[in-house]
């Protein structure tokens, strides 16, 4: 009962997966170098911190969805809870404006928090205990959350007060010491996702569910807890995503955050986490969500290809770096 | 199996390599395939070197070897799944080469898989035909391919017909759908993997009867197995591999099962099975009242005792991984008082029952007992987080020398610690799925199937850690389909039969005869010729001693 991996020489197989896991990175450094000659401009430092902050609410959202990710199930609800999650904020806020001054804002970001792990965990607790397909139970919640943006704003936009705006601005345009406050967000979603998935007992679990939901529950590991709280910290992530947006256009209407959960599943997907589980890859999410706006800004700045064919180029960047992983493996 | 005290320890010379190797040796008919010299190297490492063999029509050729010696190598080398990096190939007196397995098969050779490789939703007819279509026209023609299929099915004795979907067969009948599969069209060679692995009982005569029907047809047939009864039962010659390379060829009348078991080991063993301990009297650790396991349709009631070795028996099918599982909260299940070590146990879960000192080892260790594609350590660990880590974080370095710990401890045999643990032998898999467990710290180990599919001298071990642990003041369920290992390690006996506990059996009441009788007395209780002539058909195979109890 020889093994085909038996015999296969562990220096070649542990030199081939490390190869493999700096793919993203790889990719994410021929793109910039790629940017830097087609356009001077690119490496501005004003282009980069643009580039950056505006790649922060995929990648925020992305940190989400490795865990769900490699934890075996799919989120495809998350750009349409942000557009919810953001409309009640903003209901919220503008409500308290009067009362509270600009702590309404901190009210709001609470609430925003709190709705989204809600959202989140209605996910997750439909999956698990309803036993019913992620994809099935999120493409009908994004159609919900989707529905209840229109009808809040009426199919128009649900616009944050004035006064509310000066004071809310600098979490969207601010820095700290010169970096980008949504950067410093990121920053720290990032890190503290990935203490959780590498360093703590919940995220060894997450990918032992992943990779073997019957192995995990023989090892005693409640499948249905882990996968819950996957979604619950996927629902977080977006809450936290909508905190930072808000600033940004000071409005939610029904097209925010449209198609979003594709970008964020081609962030984690070409950051090399396993689209069936059991393999997360933080920091390849954020090379991921970095790739694709630096490639959505050299469109932009270039104009050798219309802007209209982002999305064209990044789903052409996902098949690529699927096929890259067939065949480098 | 049962190894005879041969003490002479004379085993015959092989047949020597020339004689062995003569193309066409006088009396015997020419070689169906034959390979001279073949060998598979991956760049600097080699799995297998220079095999000399031939396979006549007519004859069943064994070839028996550790986990790791290279069988599997070499049935690939000889069907075209792998092409060989030294010797060569001959059919007749003609060199031949295998660049894929269907132009192995153009030359009627061909490989019977030992997993399972059908689509679950399709007929039988569908299976067997996929991809070699019978059409009329443009449409496909379903009535001449089930005629066929039909045909095939009824030369083997499958009990299905073609138009059966795959996926509503049990086990066994897949496995000689696939069989089916593979004698579609006429074969010269016919290599079978360890097609009995994972049948029992009846499903193994029957598939012996497929074999021997082969040969009655003149077909040459090689046969890798680990069940060295078997073996001896079925095979005319018999060929060891050890380390990548062939120790000989040896006419099955010149060995006995304890000189295979010998020349796959490389050594001379000592006794398989460790002295017992006697029935222990200490007071119960786990007592089961009473628990029935939903769609097991399972009513039991048990004692387990510190320092004893309680056998589990019974047929597959018995109900006796159902009545473990429901125990352990896998399955639905509803009972009476559980206590154990004198206390009630409120909830029903692997964790909860972990943290009260009992575990459970799955049969099925592949599936659900590890994680094939992590590394050794995450598997290791994973069962006894909790209880390795006080907190929610863990610890990198103390979980390298866990890992060092269980290695030494378990005699894993690894390369490397980084490996992963798909790329363990199922030998150093079962260690690895015993050390995990161990990681808890339990007082009960419930072991389901503790050596299936795995190599005669991690067996040894295995039983010794059993005999270990248990000395230690532990106590161990043993739950087996193999009557000599049940027989051979028990203290204790409990028979299950169709749901139930039947009999228990202690001291020298524990014997294979026992325990057949125990499982199968029922159904001639009940009546009936067919329910005799199975009990008869059981009692016969205990004889030769591959008894799925």
């Amino acid at each position: 009962m020889t093994t085909v991996s038996d015999i296969a020489p562990p220096a070649g197989g542990l030199s081939r997966i490390r190869w493999m896991d700096m793919a993203p990175f790889i990719a994410l450094a021929l793109v910039i170098v790629l940017g830097a000659l087609l356009n001077p401009n690119f490496l501005s430092a004003t282009n980069i911190a643009n580039v950056v902050t505006r790649s922060a609410f995929i990648a925020i959202i992305a940190v989400g969805a490795t865990f769900v990710i490699s934890s075996g199930c799919l989120d495809l609800s998350v750009g349409s809870m942000m557009a919810f999650v953001t409309g009640l904020m903003i209901l919220t806020m503008n409500k308290l404006a009067p009362t509270l001054g600009s702590n309404a804002i901190f009210v709001g970001a609470g609430l925003g928090l709190i709705v989204g792990a809600l959202c989140g965990l209605v996910n997750g607790l439909i999956v698990t205990l309803g036993r019913i397909e992620p994809f099935i139970v999120t493409l009908g919640t994004m159609g919900i959350f989707r529905a209840l943006i229109t009808w809040m704003s009426n199919g128009g936009s649900i616009p944050m007060e004035r006064s509310l705006r000066e004071p809310y601005r600098p979490v969207y345009f601010g820095d700290l010491f010169g970096v980008p406050i949504p950067v410093v967000i990121t920053a720290l979603v990032v890190l503290a996702g990935a203490f959780i998935l590498y360093r703590t007992k919940y995220g060894r679990r997450c990918i032992a569910v992943g990779s073997n939901a019957e192995v995990a529950r023989f090892s005693g590991v409640s499948v249905t807890r882990i996968r819950t709280l996957t979604f619950v910290i996927q629902g977080l992530c977006v809450g936290i995503a909508a905190i930072c947006y808000i600033p940004r256009l000071g409005a939610a209407t029904p097209t925010t955050g449209q198609l979003w959960e594709l970008q964020v599943i081609t962030a984690v997907v070409i950051g090399g986490t396993a689209l069936r589980g059991g393999k997360a890859r933080i920091w390849g999410t954020i090379a991921g969500a970095l790739i694709l706006e630096i490639i959505a800004n050299l469109m932009v700045l270039s104009n050798m290809v219309s802007e209209y064919l982002v999305a064209a180029v990044q789903g052409v960047i996902i098949i690529l770096a699927m096929l890259a992983h067939r065949f480098i493996r | 199996m049962t190894l005879r005290a041969d003490l002479q320890g004379l085993t015959p010379a092989p047949l020597s390599a020339a004689r062995a190797a003569a193309p066409a040796e006088p009396g015997a008919p020419p070689p169906a395939l034959r390979a001279e010299g073949i060998g598979k190297s991956y760049g600097a490492i080699t799995v297998l070197s220079d095999v000399t063999l031939d396979i006549r029509p007519g004859e069943v050729h064994a070839i028996i070897g550790e986990n790791g010696a290279g069988k599997s190598t070499l049935m690939k080398l000889l069907s075209g799944h792998v092409l060989p990096t030294e010797g060569r190939l001959l059919q007749g007196v003609r060199e031949v080469a295998f660049p894929d397995a269907a132009a192995a098969e153009r030359a009627g050779v061909v490989l019977v898989h030992q997993e399972i490789l059908l689509a679950a939703d399709l007929t039988v007819a569908e299976n067997l035909f996929l991809g070699r279509e019978l059409t009329r026209g443009v449409s496909v023609d379903d009535r001449a391919m089930n005629r066929r299929t039909a045909e095939v099915l009824a030369s083997i004795g499958a009990k299905c017909g073609p138009r059966d979907r795959v996926g509503s067969l049990p086990l066994a009948q897949r496995q000689l759908v696939q069989i089916a599969r593979a004698l579609l069209e006429p074969r010269r060679v016919v290599i079978f993997d360890e097609p009995t692995a994972v049948l029992a009982g009846d499903e193994v005569t029957a598939l012996l009867d497929v074999v021997r029907g082969l040969r009655a047809r003149g077909v040459a047939v090689l046969y890798i197995s680990h069940r060295l009864d078997e073996v001896e039962a079925l095979a005319d010659r018999i060929t060891v591999l050890r380390d990548g390379r062939m120790i000989g060829t040896w006419e099955t009348a010149q060995l006995s099962q304890r000189d295979m078991a010998e020349k796959m080991v490389g050594r001379a063993l000592g006794h398989l099975y460790p002295a017992k301990r006697g029935a222990a009297s200490a007071a119960p650790l786990l007592e089961i009242e009473e628990i029935s396991v939903d769609h097991g349709a399972v009513l039991a009631s048990l004692v387990v005792r510190p320092g004893e070795v309680l056998g589990i028996g019974g047929m597959i099918g018995s109900g006796r991984t159902e009545l473990f599982e429901g125990l352990l909260g896998l399955r639905p299940a509803q009972g009476g008082p559980i206590r154990f070590d004198g206390r009630a146990l409120p909830r029903r879960s692997v964790s909860a029952w972990q943290a009260a000192g009992l575990v459970y080892l799955t049969e099925d260790r592949k599936d659900r007992g590890l994680l094939l594609e992590e590394p050794l350590a995450a598997n290791l660990t994973l069962q006894a987080l909790d209880h390795l880590n006080p907190g929610p974080v863990l610890a990198p370095r103390r979980e390298a020398e866990w890992l060092a710990k269980a290695i030494e401890e378990y005699d894993i045999r690894v390369r490397s610690p980084l490996l992963r643990a798909g790329q363990l032998s199922g030998g150093n898999q079962q260690k690895l799925l015993l050390a995990k467990v161990m990681l808890t710290d339990p007082r009960v180990i419930i072991i389901d199937e503790p050596t299936r599919g795995i190599d005669i001298g991690n067996k040894s071990q295995i039983y010794g850690f059993i005999d270990r642990l248990v000395r230690a003041g532990k106590a161990v369920v043993v739950i087996s389909s193999e009557l000599p290992e049940l027989v051979g390690l028990s203290d204790r006996v409990l028979v299950m039969r169709a749901g139930r506990l039947v009999a228990e059996l202690s001291g020298d009441e524990i014997t294979e005869k026992s325990v057949i009788y125990a499982a199968t007395s029922g159904a001639a209780a009940r009546g009936g010729a067919a329910a005799q002539a199975r009990e008869n058909h059981t009692a016969a195979q205990a004889g030769t001693g591959q008894g799925a109890v």
